[in-house]
């Protein structure tokens, strides 16, 4: 890193989106300052940082702020190509692959996970459960044909949606320890179940990745605060 | 490096994310097999080369499919890059960073305002999908005047760049929403700097290049109004 380098993230520690950000500083080697934010209560910062979408994670670097969890990490790979491992590949058409996997990860699996959460009713929420677990069908091609035998999307080593999928792990165990149901089935995605182990095990990723319990402990939480509230609307 | 190795684009004359790869194909100076598609009775070659989304735009070079607008238009700027060809992402990673937010804002929140005022069942429902759709436009005046750099586009030079071409494919429905209902989405009056810049887009030779032919987004629309109607009788 070079001197004068200053990293700054706004972030809060369950968000997967931040967690993606933290996963690509930490396997890049680059040290930054975490600034927890409170999301009831977002700082000045954070808001004038982020104006459009009022949203973590936000990365300052030198104070020029970047929004948005996979503009951040690639800006992250391009701006500190020296340091670290490169979380894309150097050919044009394996990159396009990782930015198309990149995509699908967002625009289908997190979106029906959240779906599954915080579906209106009973039957939204388990379309989003069936839809997320076609996603993950998918995606196991996905890492079939990404990985060339190897152990990550990125090949060898992780990269782009390693970190997309990665971000979103330990919300993924806590929902499989929540609900009793694998999410990382061996059975039916044998490839991604390994993956996942792998990916844990990871230094850069035990940095980054909030701990299960606390995840378990943070949804339950929130869950018990939705009832209530539910609840309260009702009276 | 960049060779004319045989590059096929699948694609709708309607379609904006057709619309921005054929764009940038241009931008480059690449020729390519254009094969129109029908997006109510898919072809073998899309299903085939698309199995995950089944959808435009597709490019196809030397056999191998590349799916997904955002990818395939980074695709096109790496793979035909250096000595003799134009840039469409800008050099410096700041730079990009910016650019990759603001398509990322108009690919998740102008679509959904366009189709949001086609939908709308009654007058006062359109109106107030048109309000909707000046907030999502409203920021990007500020962002035209920090991107322009004081230049005529996005890319803060005198030709198109990454995000003049991620707003600009819009213009056209933009262009058809006058037409069928008297509604100006990039308004003089509250985005002077936008509706500027979009007059100098549609002259450019990439927007004439693709410009859809005379009627076609509108009858476009007009299956998609008839579409949805037949779906809430069925009901």
């Amino acid at each position: 890193m070079a001197a004068g380098d200053d990293l700054k993230l706004l972030g809060a520690w369950p968000s997967p989106f931040v967690v993606r950000v933290k996963l690509a500083l930490s396997f890049k080697g680059l040290s930054f300052e975490n600034v927890e934010e409170d999301l009831g209560n977002k700082s000045e910062l954070l808001v004038s940082s982020n104006p459009v979408h009022k949203k973590v994670p936000v990365l300052l670097h030198n104070g020029k702020p970047i929004c948005e969890s996979m503009v951040i990490v690639q800006y992250i790979d391009e701006a500190f190509t020296g340091t670290g491992p490169s979380l894309l590949s150097s050919d044009p058409h394996e990159r396009a692959i990782a930015r198309f996997w990149a995509a699908y990860v967002d625009d289908k699996l997190v979106t029906s996970w959240v779906q599954s959460f915080r579906g209106k009713t009973e039957e939204d929420k388990s379309e989003g459960t069936k839809q997320m677990f076609a996603a993950l069908q998918t995606l196991e091609g996905a890492l079939r044909e990404c990985s060339k035998g190897e152990g990550y999307f990125g090949g060898e080593s992780v990269g782009l949606v390693d970190v997309s999928l990665g971000g979103l792990l330990s919300w993924l165990n806590a929902t499989e320890e929540m609900s009793g149901t694998k999410i990382f089935d061996p059975v039916k995605t044998p490839l991604l179940a390994a993956w996942a182990e792998r990916f844990s095990e990871l230094d850069g990723a035990k940095l980054a990745l909030p701990d299960k319990d606390r995840m378990v402990e943070f949804i339950q939480k929130r869950q018990a605060q939705a009832a209530a509230a539910a609840a309260a609307s009702q009276k | 490096m960049g060779s004319q190795g045989d590059v096929t684009v699948l694609g709708t004359v309607v379609s904006p994310f057709a619309l921005r790869v054929r764009m940038a194909l241009y931008l480059k100076g690449v020729s390519y097999e254009y094969l129109e598609q029908n997006v109510f009775d898919k072809g073998e070659l899309l299903l085939a080369s698309n199995p995950v989304h089944k959808k435009v735009p597709v490019l196809i070079h030397g056999g191998k499919p590349v799916c997904e607008s955002v990818a395939i238009v980074q695709y096109v700027d790496e793979f035909w890059s250096g000595a003799g060809f134009a840039s469409i992402l800008p050099a410096d990673p700041y730079d990009r960073a910016v650019a990759r937010f603001w398509a990322a804002y108009v690919d998740d929140k102008l679509v959904a305002a366009v189709l949001g005022i086609l939908r709308a069942a009654t007058e006062e429902e359109r109106d107030e999908k048109v309000e909707a759709a000046h907030a999502v436009v409203a920021p990007m005046e500020e962002a035209f005047a920090t991107c322009s750099k004081g230049k005529a586009f996005f890319s803060g030079g005198d030709s198109v760049g990454y995000l003049d071409l991620a707003l600009g494919c819009h213009l056209f429905w933009l262009e058809t929403l006058r037409s069928m209902f008297g509604v100006t989405i990039i308004d003089a009056g509250r985005t002077p700097q936008l509706a500027a810049w979009a007059e100098r887009f549609l002259d450019t030779k990439a927007a004439k290049e693709v410009t859809p032919p005379t009627n076609s987004v509108e009858e476009y629309a007009g299956k998609l109004q008839a579409i949805w109607a037949a779906a809430a009788s069925a009901k």
